[in-house]
């Protein structure tokens, strides 16, 4: 039988903010446990949540970038249960009234072919402390930094239907979020964790198969695998007879597998009720027209720019527009040496090789987009080749100076004087008699080698073109 | 509804409350009799009027995005039963 796979998305997305949602204390990661955990984190007797006012921007913002509604009203609530790292035993988030509602994201398919993605909604809400259940000799140690640290928990309809559709689509989710600088979108710290929904059915069939929950996925990778590894799983329980249980899952990167969280847990019943400590939260179109006023040009958008404004291939755009630094990059020395499919060749080889060589992010370049777009000018104005501008642009990396000042320190100007060129090619032409006698017997390949040696000869600032013409002429004479 | 000793065994559970055994009759009679109230209030028409989220007529106030929490974990760990390194220690949590 052919089956189909049926999977939906719950993206928690950790908003880039500086406190924590319902209290002043510190949001930074990596700090010493327990040294961000105040009151109110803690859970302590008589503290109450307040609201911090940037969460609501973050999540209008995301909520504008796919398009939803806003809830202009939203309530908050608590979702009761009892684990170690939640001390309050409830944890605050939106049930019934979130801050965005429906929305739609388009992704990418490997054949080319775009397909819509519907978001459910997106919720704001509370993380959790961290348990460690290592070295405490028996006990396990609670870190509450991360308690109360906002997340948008984005929820997608079951739209996709395989591993790579469900990455794509939470691919374009870290994109967007890290463009609306929503999140900081460092994966690795666990500011975007998923729990993907799987189910299968018979191809055809229109209603769904029981799901399983696979939670706190955390890379693009190990989604990928988890997913295949569940549908692949679901598929031999049905073939060999069996029925799949609803069950809530973690996938074991180690051992390439998922398995049950809890073996023998009661039905989960969360007993929400709205939140008696928080009153709704109400905005209106003025400040929801003030945050879309300052979206910022949306991947999409700017891959559609990028093609028709500066001529670039589909992959190009696609590839500079992946990050918004990337892309403000590119523009900006674009910009300077006026010459665009020039400078997305050398921010796509030159600089993003020398990047991830070095490991460093578009913004932690040691050649500025000014320094390149000036190097690049020099290209473009035939002041050095190309070959040479390699090396000015490793010297600027060195930070030994801007390109002009490196070109004219080192004397790299290329000679496109026919005059100075002249001399070094006869001297070459009479050096190599066995040579000139082969490229007049009809082997055109020969003029490479000429042509190198005075590229040799003129320590490769010789302008190749004008070399090939003059080398050429001589030849025939 | 009708509540049977299930329903209040399950719901001390969520709970994590210890509900003895003789103590369950009077929890289900308690129980109902709430019930039957809320039953009785649920007999009134109220399609005309806007679910409350909190009987305060007033809504949220929001505050800016500032650190205003310094670290205080060494009093806040002199009060908790044990803490090793920073953390706060409880009995092993998971299987």
């Amino acid at each position: 039988m052919e089956w189909e796979a049926v999977i939906g998305l719950e993206i928690h997305v950790q908003l880039d903010t500086r406190s924590k949602i319902f209290s002043g204390a510190s949001t930074k990661f990596g700090a010493e446990p327990n040294s961000q955990a105040c009151p109110v984190d803690l859970g302590l007797p008589g503290v109450l949540p307040v609201v911090n006012a940037e969460v609501f921007k973050k999540a209008v913002a995301f909520g504008l970038g796919i398009g939803a509604e806003i809830g202009y009203r939203s309530v908050f609530d608590r979702k009761n249960y009892f684990y170690p790292d939640l001390p309050k035993g409830y944890q605050i988030t939106q049930l019934q009234f979130p801050i965005v509602l429906g929305g739609q994201v388009e992704i990418a398919l490997p054949d080319g072919t775009a397909k819509t993605i519907g978001v459910t909604r997106a919720h704001l809400e509370e993380d959790a402390g961290k348990s460690v259940h290592e070295d405490f000799h028996g006990m396990s140690g609670i870190d509450l930094n991360r308690a109360g640290t906002p997340l948008l928990e984005v929820v997608s309809e079951p739209d996709m239907r395989s591993a790579e559709e469900a990455v794509a689509y939470a691919k374009y989710i870290h994109q967007l979020v890290c463009y609306l600088d929503v999140s900081d979108g460092e994966m690795s710290q666990g500011s975007m964790r998923c729990d993907a929904n799987v189910s299968i059915r018979p191809k055809g069939q229109t209603t769904l198969g029981t799901r399983t929950e696979t939670k706190n996925v955390n890379s693009f990778r190990f989604l990928q695998r988890a997913i295949n590894f569940e549908i692949a799983r679901q598929i031999d329980v049905l073939e060999a007879g069996d029925s799949v249980l609803q069950d809530t899952l973690l996938y074991d990167p180690a051992l390439d597998q998922t398995r049950p969280m809890r073996s023998k847990e009661t039905a989960t019943d969360y007993r929400y009720f709205p939140e008696p400590d928080l009153l709704p939260v109400v905005i209106d179109a003025a400040y929801v027209e003030s945050i879309r006023s300052q979206l910022p040009e949306l991947p999409h958008a700017k891959v559609s720019r990028f093609t028709a404004q500066y001529g670039l291939s589909k992959v190009d755009a696609t590839i500079l527009a992946a990050e918004r630094p990337l892309a403000d990059y590119f523009e900006q020395a674009a910009e300077i040496c006026g010459d665009a499919t020039l400078t997305a060749n050398w921010v796509r080889v030159e600089l993003t090789g020398q990047l991830n060589r070095e490991n460093l992010a578009i913004t932690e370049s040691a050649v500025s987009a000014v320094q390149l777009g000036q190097l690049l000018l020099r290209i473009k104005d035939e002041t050095i080749s190309g070959k040479i501008a390699k090396d000015v642009f490793d010297a600027i990396w060195q930070g030994q100076g801007s390109a002009d000042e490196i070109i004219a320190a080192k004397g790299l100007q290329q000679i496109t004087n026919t005059v100075a060129i002249g001399p070094i090619v006869d001297e070459i032409i009479a050096n190599n008699p066995k040579q000139v006698e082969q490229f007049r017997a009809g082997r055109e390949k020969v003029l490479g080698f000429f042509i190198g040696q005075v590229m040799q000869a003129t320590e490769g600032k010789a302008n190749p073109k004008q070399v090939n013409e003059i080398v050429r002429e001589k030849l025939k004479q | 509804m009708q509540v049977d000793p299930s329903v209040v065994t399950a719901i001390a559970e969520l709970a994590q409350l210890q509900l003895e055994e003789e103590d369950l009759q009077e929890n289900i009679d308690s129980m109902s009799n709430i019930l039957a109230l809320v039953d009785q209030m649920q007999s009134v028409d109220t399609s005309a009027i806007e679910p409350m989220a909190n009987p305060l007529d007033a809504v949220q106030t929001l505050r800016p995005d500032e650190v205003t929490e310094p670290d205080r974990r060494e009093a806040f760990q002199s009060i908790a039963p044990a803490t090793e390194a920073g953390f706060y220690l409880v009995p092993k949590v998971i299987e």
